[in-house]
């Protein structure tokens, strides 16, 4: 027995969901529609009686003040030309409807039988002149996606009253029967690579190779025999061992032994980018660091960990979701950001988590090139991501103080979605340091939270190629904040009482990774899938294993701990489940029903793959100078500029996520007299009671990768860092982290240009090791998304390399925090740094369509030596504001400086410290580095210029009460005169929607 | 259309002119009263319970323990025990059929391991004998939608008002100001002329049922707090200072015993100067605005429980 429930709102009552749908038809389509109205509908399929069903519709399925309900008919539609209702295909985590589920059980007193179950979908009534291929369009193009989401549409004419849309049950139909499969290795080549790809394996043929040798070893074969297996390996060890392998999970590509060839030809052999490079830097300041060497647990854990103070460590972790967001938007950047929760959650003992971060880089909104086919408009895939992280992070009551937004053409074949996590954890937990953990030999093997689905199979290795024909659509799930927030209330409280003794995340690869992992601090495991608990039966054990189906972590709980954690998990309506055992048998040992399906060497497993080798070439692109004269009016230039994406306000987007729960907020994303002036970094304080503080910034710059990736990498680490002094960080307590995505950097048909990609890589490597040195900021965690790639046909798009590095810095007393906008007229303005003729790749250059060659260059110890003296000058309180100057250089900074605060202002550009430099344009739109405009109260002149004596620094002009801005050129006569409403609006029209 | 909430009918608490008096009345309740216990409710999507503990904590409250709805379920912990309930912010239950209405639900239906009452049983008790509840957000909406306020006649059950999602169909964060109602019976303004908070939320667009129950409010003074201009002075329709589109600019409503008290902005948000948005640029005082609140209801207590 199933029941269709309608609820709409009643007609009298605005439609906010339906009005902000209507405003996306029309604008982002194009589509003639007057009004749209939305019913959400509810089937629930169990057997009810219809008292009971009439309670659960009239109560929590609806709000008696504002809507409406029926029950088994269709509720008197609006005046409507074409209905459309959009849920769930089959399997596809429904969050409202496992709500709503929860909800028929409260008042039932019982759960819902296997097979029973309530399913949600959306109903939308839209009035307007439209064909059926245009309703059509609007379903597809705007209102479901199709991979995961199914829809129907009907026009007024063959709607029926009685009927309505009729009634669907996405019920997921099992399969008869499981069963495992053999793969025979003994085959060719070609087969070998054929069963590779068909499979998602992403293996290469040399790895394809130790499979087939691995599993040809005599004695081996023998051993494998007595645990009842064939000659060949299983599916699922075949699948587990690719996921293991995958360039997600082994990062192959940084483990690599590189020949790299440089301009003139000197060949330097690299072995392993990660340890040669960013590694070593790490260990070289932490000894420097000596006895004060805050870092706790760097590159080993699923997120770095630093000293916070005396009695907590802070932890941090930035992961990508490009590809599943890529086909999926919403659910790739939701998963991007509840997944990347659980890797501090998962870290050491475990982390309350504090803060989140998002970088996004899209192609622009307004992009009107053709799309190739499986690509969503870049519009589609912001929105969508945007609302994703939204869920994600506000549901998961994580603020989400930081990030930025980056425009570019080429990330229309793939997307970036930077998700990043902060947590706190005591140092010690009962007595014991916190960021330790060790599964020891005879520890169950316990999984909690979600079941598990066929959603997310494939991840790792589907997010380790290219997005290509068959990318398989399985790879794309949605997360559900809740059952995960649920998650880890329970496991706080059970890290409290000392129940486990190890945990991580169910991520990429699913049990098989955090089994396989986990396994290795006591050399072997065995578990038993069929016990696994499973969202729809018909998984076969191969889709168990790996499944990355969302909001699960693995522990290790000692054997007499398990009542009190099973008894506890129960209570809190957690579902927990025990797999087996950890062992020291030195076996990755997997059952199903009593029967062996998995049997691998514990070492083969995690070190068995093959080394790869690689070449790269670097060569030096020349680009065309540009040689437009200066313009006459550079007021509409410093307009154009603000109104660029790459610098125009994300206001629209920041004020949709909660940057402010847990109460800790100090410096927000938003600053200023009218609070929507650009903040460089966010600071809040994790602990209530204390005044000490975390100062998050980022560093992106994609574009100068064009002109040599070692200078992008440095001014990404430059801004990182420099947003974080901005605010107030200060080097000797401040740690990064790099996030690298990459094109496909492996020479070969596909990729003929691989050497210069991994050569642009083998730079950026390069100048991590310099400048993270130079400044004393050790990398404590980071990732690598190497094949951000589109190829269909003939079509190829690469991104442009890009690293996000991620800063967070420890303030010892927020109270001497500073904001970036203007306080008040009369202060002093000053530029701190020099500016040179370096608009290579800027945004300048970009607006008149050229890229040069001129790309800004860091000098890092001057750098240093200036960010040390505004520190300290910011701890005598000294600074009024200070703004970081990055993205349309000091025009740009200054404007926003001044709208920001509210005032005015006067500039005279012929004291700016400069070289080399004899254009307005240059000077007010270089891009040159390690820059700040400051402002000083006039009765602090004197201490902060002492402060800052012996580096290169002026004072420039004045903050004026009005609102006029103004700035006198090289010549003496004024080069920019506007008000600062205007400029303000340039800024803020591009992306108010 | 069937509503198939109850009414329940709850008779005033005695006035305790004396604290012999209300020592006699806690005695009769067989509760001890000498200090001042919050509890915060935590769990299944709530997510400011930290916040709001350290908000009664800063007031006076002697303890202010946060509670899984889990342990209200299992009869481990009692509501009973304590004075002052918070129902903090958060996604209950994700806002998956409407904001709060699964939980709304829950207290209804859910019962009590060992006792087998009924969780709204022991609130309608709590607030009989008395006792302060203070929604925020989330929490506000629950109370909306569970028929604890406005409660108009004392008939606590009954939803006679929403919340539901803002004009601007989206979840938005930032500060407002908010006039406040002298007149209000509400324990936890009194003393207050405006606040400054902030809001986070897509749900929080006020609509009464209709007409007359609005008139109603207003003749009670049960609206406590209205979106208003930065001066406090005249509540405002106008986006953004109205981040919603709420009826009337209603921000915050009380019963008409001013003890249970619900409202859109969070309070606990602003407990240091830090959290102002504008602490770098304007003097702002040492103490955040939103613990005027917390510290009214804990007097309270202190004086009358």
């Amino acid at each position: 027995m199933a029941y269709r429930v309608e609820v709409g709102l009643k007609p009298n009552i605005r439609d906010a969901r339906g009005e902000k749908i209507k405003g996306r038809i029309v604008n982002d389509l194009k589509l003639p529609v007057e009004a749209a109205r939305t019913v959400d509908v509810y089937t629930v399929d169990a057997p009810l009686s219809a008292a009971d069903m009439e309670k659960v519709a009239t109560g929590p399925f609806l709000d008696p003040i504002i809507q409406d309900y029926s029950i088994g008919k269709p509720l008197p539609p609006p005046s409507f030309d074409w209905a459309i209702e959009v849920g769930y295909k089959p399997g596809v985590t429904d969050n409202v409807g496992r709500t709503a589920r929860e909800a028929v059980e409260t008042l039932l007193q019982r759960k819902l039988n296997p097979g029973e179950g309530v399913y949600t979908s959306v109903l939308y009534f839209l009035k307007g002149d439209l064909t059926r291929s245009q309703a059509e369009s609007i379903a597809t193009g705007l209102l479901a996606n199709t991979l995961i989401q199914r829809f129907e549409i009907k026009d007024r004419r063959s709607w029926d009253p009685a009927l309505g849309m009729g009634m669907t049950i996405p019920r997921v139909l099992a399969k008869s029967r499981v069963r495992v499969e053999e793969i025979n290795l003994e085959v060719s080549d070609e087969e070998l690579l054929r069963i590779s790809s068909q499979r998602v394996l992403a293996l290469s043929l040399k790895e394809m190779k130790a499979l087939q040798q691995y599993a040809r070893d005599p004695e081996r074969l023998a051993e494998r025999k007595k645990v009842g297996l064939g000659v060949h390996l299983t599916d699922c060890e075949v699948e587990a061992l690719a996921q293991t392998w995958s360039e997600h999970c082994k990062h192959k590509i940084f483990n690599a032994r590189i020949e790299y060839t440089d301009e003139k030809g000197n060949v330097q052999l690299i072995d392993s980018l990660f340890d040669s490079y960013i590694k070593r830097s790490t260990e070289e300041i932490r000894k420097s660091m000596g006895e004060n060497d805050w870092c706790v647990s760097v590159f080993k854990d699923n997120a770095g960990v630093i000293r916070f103070n005396r009695d907590w460590n802070l932890v941090f972790k930035v992961e990508t979701h490009n590809s599943p967001s890529a086909l999926d938007p919403y659910g790739g950047a939701l998963t991007g950001i509840v997944g990347v929760n659980r890797d501090p959650f998962g870290t050491g003992k475990g982390a309350k988590l504090i803060f989140n971060v998002d970088t996004f880089c899209f192609a622009p909104p307004d992009y009107s090139k053709p799309l190739p086919p499986r690509l969503l408009h870049p519009k589609r895939i912001f929105e969508g991501v945007r609302e994703g992280v939204e869920h994600g992070g506000n549901k998961s009551g994580i603020p989400t103080v930081n990030g930025s937004i980056v425009f570019d053409d080429r990330y229309a074949g793939k997307p970036l979605v930077y998700c990043g996590t902060g947590g706190i954890m005591p140092r010690l937990i009962r007595g014991e340091p916190s960021h330790q953990k060790e599964a020891k030999p005879g520890d169950l093997i316990v999984m909690t939270g979600g079941r598990i689905g066929k959603d997310g199979i494939h991840g790792a290795t589907f997010s380790s190629e290219e997005l290509h024909e068959e990318s398989p659509t399985s790879a794309v799930q949605i997360g559900d904040p809740i059952t995960q927030k649920r998650m880890t209330d329970f496991l706080l409280r059970a890290r409290d009482e000392g129940l486990y003794h190890a945990i991580t995340d169910n991520g990429a690869g699913g049990l098989s990774s955090s089994v396989g992992e986990m396994a290795r601090d006591c050399n072997g495991c065995e578990m038993s899938l069929e016990r696994a608990p499973l969202k729809y039966a018909g998984l076969d054990p191969w889709e168990i294993l790996l499944s990355e189906a969302q909001e699960r972590m693995t522990l290790a709980v000692p054997p007499d701990k398990i009542d009190r954690f099973m008894d506890m998990a129960g209570r809190m309506e957690v579902e927990a489940t025990i797999l087996g055992k950890f062992t020291d048998t030195g076996k990755f040992h997997v059952f199903y029903d009593g029967k062996t399906v998995a049997y691998l060497d514990m070492e083969f497993l995690h070190n068995g793959y093959p080394k790869m080798e690689l070449r790269a070439r670097w060569e030096q692109k020349k680009y065309p100078e540009p040689g437009f004269p200066e313009p006459r009016d550079l007021t509409l230039t410093l307009k154009q500029l603000l109104s660029r994406y790459n610098v125009c306000s994300k206001e629209s987007v920041v004020r949709q996520y909660d940057h402010e729960v847990q109460a800790g907020s100090t410096v927000k994303p938003m600053v200023g007299a009218w609070n929507d002036g650009p903040g460089d970094a966010s600071v809040l304080r994790p602990l209530l009671d204390s005044w000490e503080g975390v100062a998050v910034s980022s560093g992106i710059c994609p574009r100068y990768s064009d002109i040599d990736t070692y200078h992008m990498m440095a001014c990404a680490i430059d801004e990182g860092i420099r947003n974080n002094i901005a605010v107030g960080g200060n080097l000797k307590h401040m740690a990064g982290l790099d996030n690298f995505c990459w094109c496909d950097p492996i020479q070969s048909e596909k990729t003929p240009d691989g050497e210069y990609k991994l050569a642009q890589l083998v730079r950026a490597n390069m100048a991590l090791y310099e400048y993270t040195k130079a400044f004393g900021v050790p990398c404590i965690s980071g990732k690598d998304s190497m094949k951000n790639d589109y190829l269909i046909g003939s079509t190829k798009i690469s991104i442009p390399p890009t690293v996000l590095f991620s800063v967070a810095s420890v303030i010892p007393d927020v109270r001497k925090c500073v904001t970036m906008d203007a306080k008040r007229a009369g202060d002093l303005v000053y530029v701190l740094g020099e500016t040179r003729a370096e608009l290579g790749a800027s945004e300048y250059y970009a607006l008149h369509g050229f890229i040069g060659n001129q790309v800004p260059r860091v000098e890092a110890q001057g750098a240093r030596k200036l960010y040390e003296a505004l520190s300290n000058a910011m701890a005598e309180g000294l600074v009024a504001s200070c703004h970081d100057c990055s993205d349309g250089g000091l025009g740009v900074t200054l404007a926003e400086v001044a709208f920001a605060g509210g005032l005015g202002m006067e500039i005279d550009l012929r004291r700016v410290p400069a070289s080399g430099i004899d254009r307005n344009d240059s000077l007010l739109f270089s891009e040159s580095q390690s820059r700040f405009v400051v402002t000083v109260h006039p009765e602090h002149q004197e201490a902060f210029e002492d402060n800052l004596k012996e580096n290169n620094f002026a004072p420039v002009g004045r903050v004026v009460s009005g609102k006029d801005f103004r700035i006198v050129g090289l010549t003496g006569a004024v080069v920019v005169r506007a008000g600062i409403d205007e400029l303000k609006e340039a800024w803020k029209k591009p992306l108010r929607w | 259309m069937v509503n198939t909430q109850s009414a329940w009918s709850i008779a005033p608490k005695p006035e305790t002119g004396s604290s012999l008096c209300s020592l006699l009345y806690a005695a009769f309740n067989g509760v001890i009263m000498k200090k001042v216990k919050a509890l915060v409710l935590a769990g299944n999507g709530i997510n400011c319970e930290m916040e709001m503990a350290h908000a009664c904590k800063l007031a006076g409250a002697d303890a202010a323990d946060i509670v899984y709805i889990y342990d209200l379920l299992s009869g481990d912990v009692k509501l009973d025990d304590y004075h002052f309930l918070n129902l903090p912010g958060g996604f209950l239950d994700g806002d998956d059929l409407g904001s709060a209405k699964a939980m709304a639900h829950r207290l209804k239906y859910a019962r009590i391991a060992g006792s087998g009452e009924r969780l709204e049983e022991t609130v309608l008790r709590f607030i009989r004998e008395g006792k302060l509840i203070l929604g925020v957000c989330n929490g506000f909406q629950l109370m909306v939608k569970s028929g604890l306020i406005p409660a108009l006649g004392k008939t606590y059950g009954t939803q006679t008002v929403t919340l539901t999602f803002n004009d601007s169909g989206r979840f938005e964060d930032r500060w407002v100001y908010l006039k406040v109602n002298a007149d209000s019976p509400s324990i936890f303004t009194r003393g207050l002329k405006g606040l400054y908070l902030p809001v986070r939320h897509g749900e929080g667009k006020f609509i009464p049922r209709d007409e007359g129950i609005l008139a109603e409010l207003a003749r009670k003074n049960l609206i406590a707090l209205q979106y208003s201009d930065p001066e406090y002075k005249n509540p405002t329709m106008d986006y953004p200072l109205n981040p919603n589109g709420a009826v009337s600019a209603v921000a915050g409503i009380c019963d008409e015993t001013g003890r249970l008290f619900g409202l859109m902005p969070h309070p606990e948000a602003y407990l240091y100067f830090v959290n102002h948005p504008r602490w770098t640029r304007e003097k702002v005082p040492e103490e955040g605005m939103g613990l005027a609140l917390f510290r009214n209801a804990v007097d309270y207590i202190r004086k009358n429980l």
